[in-house]
């Protein structure tokens, strides 16, 4: 009953935010539409970090290939809302057009996050026997792979890109994902399923030898995290109303990477605060915009080698504020494989 | 640990508050934005076309300016992704309160910005996307070249008429929009006309390896070959397809993503006798092209491309729809804009058609020893 | 048939590059079971100094002489180059886990990436030719010089190289450091100095390719090294990570199938095969065409 009274309220804040920023409540009090635009990005990013933080924090596989799911995710929904986008909305045709635009946003999200996350399994059923850097490498191709596929399927524009589409997707319904992303995160993490992925973090072998099924627990976190790539991916293309292939290198993955690491790996908040972050300094140093990547690169070798487990490591903001909550500690000491 | 952790949340929050200060409208200047790829795989376009508007403005104001006002130009990077594109123009308009948008070369990146501007009423004039489907965004979006298909037609015609060819084959880049729309008009022109495609070959951009495709070109042993790419690549694909002996007397056809000084530097001796379509030639003998010529090279040290005359003349376009407006309200320059009739441009005389495009002939230009020598004038 | 055989040509041509770069990111990985990201970089780096090098020697007749002047330049800058990464940036994240080494090896790829891009500008360069320039021809099938060196070259610096590994006293510890590192230590072997040699070796190899190869296809450009570093890695996987003979190998079936997909299916499966490749080998043969199977150590 307390968990429904929160999400009411998380809604209807998020509703009542979303009506101010855009000016329904007068002009006066919204916000600068470039402002609104940046924080919506940050919204969209930090449902790929969580979602990311799930394989590379918590069960500790290294996937390079988050954008192919987001990719997916993105043109499947598009795809629907651009096709089927008239007959949701004539058989919605007696709710207001802002719910059935909503409705078909689900729809369309629905069905992203879906194939995202078949995808997932059939990407992580064979890569996720491996470990390591050939994990990493794999997830790498087939994030490509997935991304050559896409530019050859003429029905999503090909090289061209695909454009058209509605944007339906705003401040609010991207929060209420992000919101979504990290109470799912923070549940599976908080669950005995979620001890078995921290349990093949620390060490798989051990884990194995305790008769934890290692591979389907990484198959699970993989498909949960793609399908989550997936809704974020959509949200990206009913925001931006465009989408092209070139947005999905794995240079995106690699982004999303960085959020992680900056915050923490295996820690929710902080990857919050990673994808916050990383905006933040993108946008703000735009007038330095050729320095950029390098201060990124040149950040991300420095926490490696000053804080390796990221800003906040595998704890979480509150506890530093509440000192309680604690995630099972891991060892300070590093392993060594 | 903790305060250490503390210190750089607390870094974060101070610098949240930097991205919400705008600057507010000015009086005494008219801001213009530009987006480009200033960084990333296709820098050089953004550039080129940076160094051409830059000028032009510059021009303006030492003349005076217009409406008792000078031009200020913001020019923001979108580091060669599209969805940066979008950020960037959503920035310079309601940021920067810019009140018209040149930009950009790439067409998916001007397809990704092009719905931002038309939904803010801001113009937007396109220097160089030469897709279709652009200015179809909305009446706000202009642009100031011809369109792939017209482009994609000239090649055809002229392979045609002036090489009297037969039997083409075409190297196409598929990750370009740009390439596979040339391809497109090319193909379907040529065929009309007679001619018969042999092969249809394939790359992606950022390849450096072309030899198993030419070999097979080779092996059908075709009148010419059309490659509409990036000189990037282009100047590549010209060298390996003469080392693997395809003779000098089938010429490379292309477009204007040939026109680079880099063009010659990559490809060499193996580029010589190959033709391109493109919007000017430097060797026009016009006072106006001369000028701009000398100019450029005064400024920037090299030989103005295409794409930095485009952006040079999307800029004096913009300014002219401006003066002519007596205005620098969205709706009323959108009007002057779509009434631009000959308008002396460095790329020609320029009529924005009732499509938003620009109906204007294009050259085509051979590749002798390093320069582009002009051959013929095709008009629409 | 000519068509047939000239495809092989290109695939061994091009093969022979992947082979290239794959001898120091095999070296490397032997040596520290890093993946060292920033290989393909470096021989980015190799193939600006190169460019450098070579206008500076411009005017000069192309000849053999020059071309390996400034091929010896380029190693001696790319060999201090991985010794600054692997001071500044690996060696004091050794002992992390391997994440954190991946991370670090992604980030320092990253930096030289984008610092390439301030530093030498975003638009390609023109490599110039170094070496007087000839073709064989075969029966209508045709192989440039600069191919020829390519092939020539990797297979006579496998060749040394697995005599350095094998014969010298140098090579030796380098094999036991692959083998143990803290047993190695405990023997009296200077880990640090042997990985050291290590890195500067395979930054210098890298060098060497990426002046070769920047005869042979003469556009560089900052952000080159991406997909030839992760072909070259895919090659060294297939051959057999750690194994010398294996990279060549691995990189030489790399490049026909490639050449052969390009020429007879099409171009956009490209970049797929060398991943599926990748992928398949893992799955069926983890250690490589060449390797041996190693235990996994908890």
């Amino acid at each position: 009953m307390k968990g429904f009274l929160l999400a009411v309220a998380v809604v209807a804040v998020l509703y009542a935010a979303n009506a101010v920023f855009t000016g329904a409540l007068g002009a006066g009090l919204a916000m600068s539409p470039y402002l609104l635009q940046v924080i919506c990005l940050a919204g969209i990013n930090i449902i790929l970090a969580v979602s990311l933080n799930l394989i590379n924090g918590f069960t500790g596989q290294f996937s390079i290939g988050h954008a192919g799911f987001m990719a997916i995710g993105a043109y499947t929904s598009a795809y629907v809302t651009v096709n089927f986008g008239d007959r949701v909305h004539s058989v919605l045709s007696f709710l207001p057009s802002a719910a059935s635009d909503g409705a078909l946003l689900l729809v369309a999200l629905a069905a992203g996050a879906l194939l995202a996350a078949i995808a997932g399994f059939f990407v992580g059923v064979p890569s996720l026997r491996l470990r390591g850097d050939y994990l990493a490498i794999v997830t790498l191709g087939f994030g490509e792979i997935i991304r050559v596929f896409i530019l050859n399927i003429d029905a999503v524009g090909g090289a061209r890109g695909f454009s058209g589409i509605p944007k339906i997707a705003s401040f609010f319904w991207i929060y209420l994902f992000a919101a979504l992303t990290i109470v799912v995160v923070y549940r599976i993490v908080h669950s005995s399923f979620g001890r078995t992925l921290i349990a093949i973090r620390e060490d798989e072998i051990a884990a194995e030898a305790m008769g934890v099924d290692t591979t389907r627990s990484k198959v699970i976190s993989f498909v949960v995290s793609s399908a989550m790539a997936g809704v974020g991916g959509g949200l990206f293309g009913h925001y931006l109303m465009y989408l092209h292939t070139n947005s999905f290198t794995f240079l995106k993955s690699i982004e999303i990477i960085i959020m992680i690491v900056i915050g923490g790996l295996g820690s929710i908040t902080g990857s919050v605060l990673g994808a916050v972050l990383y905006i933040t300094l993108t946008e703000g140093f735009r007038e330095f915009a050729q320095y950029r990547m390098v201060l990124f690169s040149l950040m991300l070798v420095i926490i490696m080698i000053v804080r390796p487990q990221g800003i906040l490591g595998h704890r979480e903001f509150v506890s530093f504020l509440t000192r309680r909550r604690r995630l099972p500690a891991a060892p300070s000491a590093p392993l060594q494989s | 640990m903790r305060l250490r952790s503390l210190a750089w949340v607390a870094a974060a929050a101070m610098a949240l508050p930097a991205l919400g200060c705008g600057k507010g409208r000015t009086t005494d200047e008219i801001l213009i934005g530009e987006y480009g790829s200033l960084t990333g795989g296709i820098a050089t376009f953004g550039i080129s076309t940076k160094n051409g508007s830059t000028m032009a403005f510059d021009e303006i104001n030492s003349a005076g300016g217009i409406l008792g006002k000078k031009f200020k130009l913001l020019v923001e990077d979108d580091q060669s992704k599209p969805e940066e594109a979008g950020t960037v123009v959503t920035k310079l308009i309601n940021q920067n309160h810019v009140l018209a948008v040149i930009g950009q070369v790439a067409s998916s990146h001007s397809l990704a910005a092009a719905p931002i501007c038309q939904a803010n009423n801001i113009p937007m004039v396109s220097p160089s996307s030469t897709n279709p489907r652009v200015t179809q965004v909305g009446d706000y979006i202009f642009r100031v070249c011809f369109i792939d298909p017209f482009q994609g037609a000239v090649m055809a015609k002229f392979a045609t008429n002036t090489l009297k060819a037969k039997r083409v084959a075409i190297l196409v880049d598929v990750r370009s929009d740009y390439s596979v729309g040339l391809q497109t008009f090319f193909r379907e022109q040529f065929k009309q006309l007679g001619g018969q495609i042999v092969s249809e070959q394939s790359y992606s951009q950022g390849d450096s390896d072309f030899r198993a495709q030419l070999t097979q070109i080779k092996a059908i042993n075709p009148d010419a070959i059309y490659v509409p790419g990036y000189y990037t690549e282009v100047g590549t694909i010209a060298r390996q397809a003469r080392e693997l002996g395809i003779p000098s007397t089938v010429p490379l056809l292309g477009g204007d993503g040939w026109d680079s000084p880099k063009l010659w530097e990559i490809g060499g001796a193996a580029l010589n006798g190959c033709y391109l379509s493109n919007h000017y030639s430097v060797d026009d003998p016009s006072p106006l092209v001369q000028k701009f010529v000398a100019d450029y090279k005064a400024r920037f040290k090299e030989v103005p491309d295409a794409l930095a005359a485009l952006g040079y003349d999307a800029a004096k376009i913009l300014a002219d729809a401006m003066s002519r407006a007596g205005s620098t309200d969205g709706a009323k320059v959108r009007d002057a804009l779509a009434a631009t009739k000959d308008f002396a441009g460095v790329t020609g005389k320029i009529t924005i058609n009732k499509d938003r495009n620009a109906i204007k002939p294009a050259v085509v230009l051979k590749v002798e020893n390093g320069k582009f020598v002009y051959v013929e004038t095709v008009t629409p | 048939m000519n068509t047939f055989l000239q495809q092989i040509v290109n695939g061994l041509s091009l093969g022979s590059i992947y082979a290239l770069i794959a001898l120091g990111y095999t070296m490397v990985y032997g040596v520290l079971r890093l993946i060292n990201f920033a290989h393909g970089d470096v021989y980015m780096v190799g193939a600006y100094v190169g460019y450098y090098l070579s206008r500076k020697m411009a005017g000069r007749e192309p000849s053999f002489v020059s071309a390996f002047i400034v091929m010896l330049g380029a190693m001696a800058a790319c060999a201090l180059l991985g010794l600054v990464i692997e001071r500044l940036a690996y060696r004091p994240v050794r002992r992390a886990s391997r994440l954190t080494l991946l991370i670090t090896a992604i980030g320092v790829s990253l930096f030289l990436e984008n610092g390439g891009q301030l530093v030498f500008g975003p638009d390609p360069k023109f490599f110039p030719s170094l070496a007087p320039h000839f073709d064989f021809l075969v029966a209508d099938v045709r192989l440039t010089s600069e191919q020829t060196t390519v092939i020539g070259v990797s297979f006579l610096l496998m060749i040394l190289l697995r005599l350095f590994i094998m014969k010298t006293r140098t090579g030796k510890a380098m094999r036991a450091v692959s083998f143990n590192l803290d047993a190695a230590k405990l023997m009296g072997i200077s880990t640090d100095w042997i990985i050291a040699v290590t890195f500067a070796l395979g930054s210098a190899l890298a060098a060497a390719a990426g002046v070769l190869i920047g005869m042979q296809i003469p556009k560089i450009d900052p952000l080159m090294g991406i997909i030839y570093g992760l072909k070259a890695f895919v090659a060294a996987v297939l051959g057999g990570i750690g194994n010398v003979p294996g990279a060549v190998l691995g990189g030489l079936l790399i490049g026909i199938s490639e050449v052969m997909v390009v020429g007879y299916l099409s171009s956009t499966y490209r970049d797929a095969i060398a991943f599926g490749i990748l992928i398949l080998v893992l799955l069926l043969r983890p250690q490589g065409i060449l390797g041996r199977v190693q235990k996994e150590k908890v």
